[in-house]
């Protein structure tokens, strides 16, 4: 923050309670244009229910699309709320503080939207428990060798260990909106998520504890969570999947994504919420120069990929990539190079990653060449194996397009929930980046 | 029946706070407790509370989680052998995965535990000696003195810079 000794410790609450005033009407022509596209989304699953997956624009060879693509991407998107809020505490890098909620909170809504993808994308979602394991009278249990389950596992873990986190992270917060509402149903709904807190010496020493084991358990998970997810693919031996980069080529790709979602979503926040003297350029530029590193891993993972091809001798798998580049999806190729690549070169330039507007179409680009990217390796691949014969063009359908619309209007729903009914900036840990009120000071 | 008095100083300086702590210990007061909006090194360190016990919590979480983790992947494996391709029915390296996972879940979950528990987060101290404005900008100090040294525990406070006083029985 850089006017730190302007902001008092009651300014910051003032300000960032100010933030659950009653919604405007602004915020409710939105919610309902959310629920809308939500409906829309809702209704086209319930018609490929009825109809099959079918509808679903899956054709012979290609049958991970669209939904396994919304998958990766959305899984993609809530690493970075974990990336900021744990890794970055394990650091101790003081930007993180002001943007490390909503980051965390994006994380949440983007595990519950991703894991809606593999039950949509099952012809009969009904059966889904089947993927996890429970003691039935057949004696039949699943299958530990396959990368399904492990995503199961890793999904899973990932969404309660980011959600306790999320939580765990707000307590102190959320007694500091208990004290501050009058209204009798908010106070009770507040004291009761407040859990009782008081902020004494004992609570603080056992919540800082808490907070630094529970960071240093998300950390390898969030690696552990995109690996598990790259494997999905890297486990079979498709030409364009069958790699050993796929671990760390996603993890980054990951963070890559996420940092871009996390600009694109404190940019109108900040700008809403009159945040300026909290969220400031700073933040921003050090997300800026995260999105840069991340970026060349990204690009060299792309290179690397082409020369792992090329230098194999591999036949299926040069012939893969040359179709990438060249073959019937070479526009999205190139798309996602440009957007993942190129455009994050303009961040280089200090007058660009400091200009808000400017990273806020960055991010948008990013957003969607990174979709891409997990587009062209799913579908690509699948449309291009081995032999000739099977080689099939494969065309979305308007029942994906709807469910995807609705995905995102999902992943919004809860965001704009959110942002009325909790602290979205950090309130407590605001303060400690404020010098303390000393007497001292005051007396000199 | 009562543990005793409690008596609440209210500061506005945390340097005021942490004075007030040192002449109560000086004075031979031991069941002390501070208030404060965000964790404070220099109360704490005044304090001096021994180590938070969270970590066993999460040690034990952890430990416990990676038995289920293996047990579970070999023991239904064994339940239902069949043999694919030339792998074994025990295929450790993929069960790592699942014995990560779920060390993380389970160890995650009990340092929640461990925090609900120790924190005592609803019985640690009454409402009625807590200060909504310790979630703001104030700070408190908490003693638990007998009936005749309230007058005293008053004295140390105010002389410390408390602004207000406040007294209940706990």
């Amino acid at each position: 923050m850089s006017q730190e000794t302007t902001i008092t410790y009651s300014k910051v609450n003032e300000d960032i309670i100010k933030m659950l005033d009653k919604p405007t009407v602004k915020w409710w022509a939105l919610f309902v244009f959310d629920l809308i596209v939500l409906g829309i989304g809702l209704l086209c699953f319930l018609y490929q229910v009825y109809t099959g997956l079918g509808v679903a624009g899956y054709s012979h060879p290609v049958f991970w699309a669209v939904y396994i693509t919304n998958f990766v991407f959305w899984v993609g998107i809530a690493h970075s709320g974990t990336l900021i809020s744990a890794i970055l505490f394990l650091f101790r890098a003081r930007f993180r503080m002001s943007i490390y909620r909503i980051a965390e909170a994006m994380t949440v809504f983007a595990v519950l939207t991703a894991g809606l993808f593999p039950i949509i994308h099952l012809g009969r979602p009904w059966n889904f428990y089947w993927l996890i394991p429970y003691p039935n009278q057949r004696e039949l249990w699943v299958n530990f060798r396959s990368p399904l389950i492990w995503d199961v596992f890793a999904v899973s873990t990932y969404l309660t260990i980011s959600s306790v986190f999320f939580f765990v992270g707000m307590i102190p917060d959320i007694a500091a909106i208990r004290d501050r509402v009058k209204e009798v149903p908010r106070k009770i709904i507040y004291t009761i998520l407040s859990l009782g807190w008081k902020g004494s010496n004992w609570e603080w020493m056992h919540y800082t504890r808490a907070y630094l084991y529970l960071a240093a358990f998300a950390t390898p998970l969030v690696i552990s969570v995109h690996s598990v997810v790259s494997w999905d693919f890297a486990m079979a031996n498709t030409p364009g999947w069958h790699t050993t980069i796929f671990a760390p080529y996603f993890v980054a790709g990951a963070i890559f994504s996420g940092l871009a979602m996390v600009i694109t979503l404190v940019v109108p926040i900040r700008r809403i919420f009159h945040l300026e003297k909290y969220i400031t350029i700073s933040n921003f530029e050090a997300m800026a120069k995260m999105i840069i590193l991340t970026s060349l891993i990204v690009s060299y993972a792309y290179g690397v990929e082409f020369f792992m091809a090329w230098y194999s001798g591999n036949p299926y798998e040069w012939e893969q990539f040359k179709y990438r580049a060249t073959g019937d999806y070479a526009f999205f190729y190139w798309l996602m190079v440009f957007c993942n690549s190129l455009v994050p070169v303009l961040l280089w330039f200090k007058k660009i990653r400091t200009n808000i507007k400017a990273l806020f179409i960055i991010s948008l680009f990013i957003n969607i060449g990174m979709w891409f990217e997990r587009f062209n390796i799913i579908v690509i691949s699948l449309s291009h194996e081995f032999m000739p014969s099977t080689w099939n063009l494969y065309k979305v359908s308007l029942v994906e397009l709807g469910i995807t619309a609705g995905s995102f209007a999902w992943f919004f729903m809860f965001f704009l929930l959110f942002i009325k009914t909790l602290p979205a900036v950090s309130i407590a840990e605001l303060k400690e980046i404020l010098p303390a009120p000393v007497k001292e000071a005051k007396t000199k | 029946m009562t543990k005793g008095q409690g008596v609440l100083g209210i500061f506005s300086y945390v340097d005021s706070t942490v004075e007030a702590i040192r002449n109560l210990k000086k004075a031979g007061y031991k069941d002390i407790k501070a208030f404060s909006p965000v964790p404070n090194h220099e109360i704490e360190e005044e304090l001096k509370e021994r180590e938070s016990i969270v970590r066993f919590f999460t040690l034990t979480g952890g430990t416990l989680g990676a038995i289920c983790g293996i047990s579970f992947t070999v023991l239904t494996s064994l339940s239902w052998p069949i043999q694919t391709s030339a792998k074994p029915i025990v295929s450790l390296p993929p069960y790592m995965i699942i014995v990560f996972e779920l060390t993380v879940l389970l160890g995650g979950l009990a340092t929640l535990l461990g925090l609900l528990i120790n924190a005592r987060l609803r019985k640690n101290i009454p409402f009625s000696l807590y200060d909504p404005r310790f979630s703001e900008d104030k700070f408190g100090v908490l003693v638990v003195c007998k009936k005749d040294e309230v007058r005293d525990v008053e004295g140390i406070l105010k002389s410390s810079g408390a602004e207000e006083i406040k007294f209940e029985g706990i």
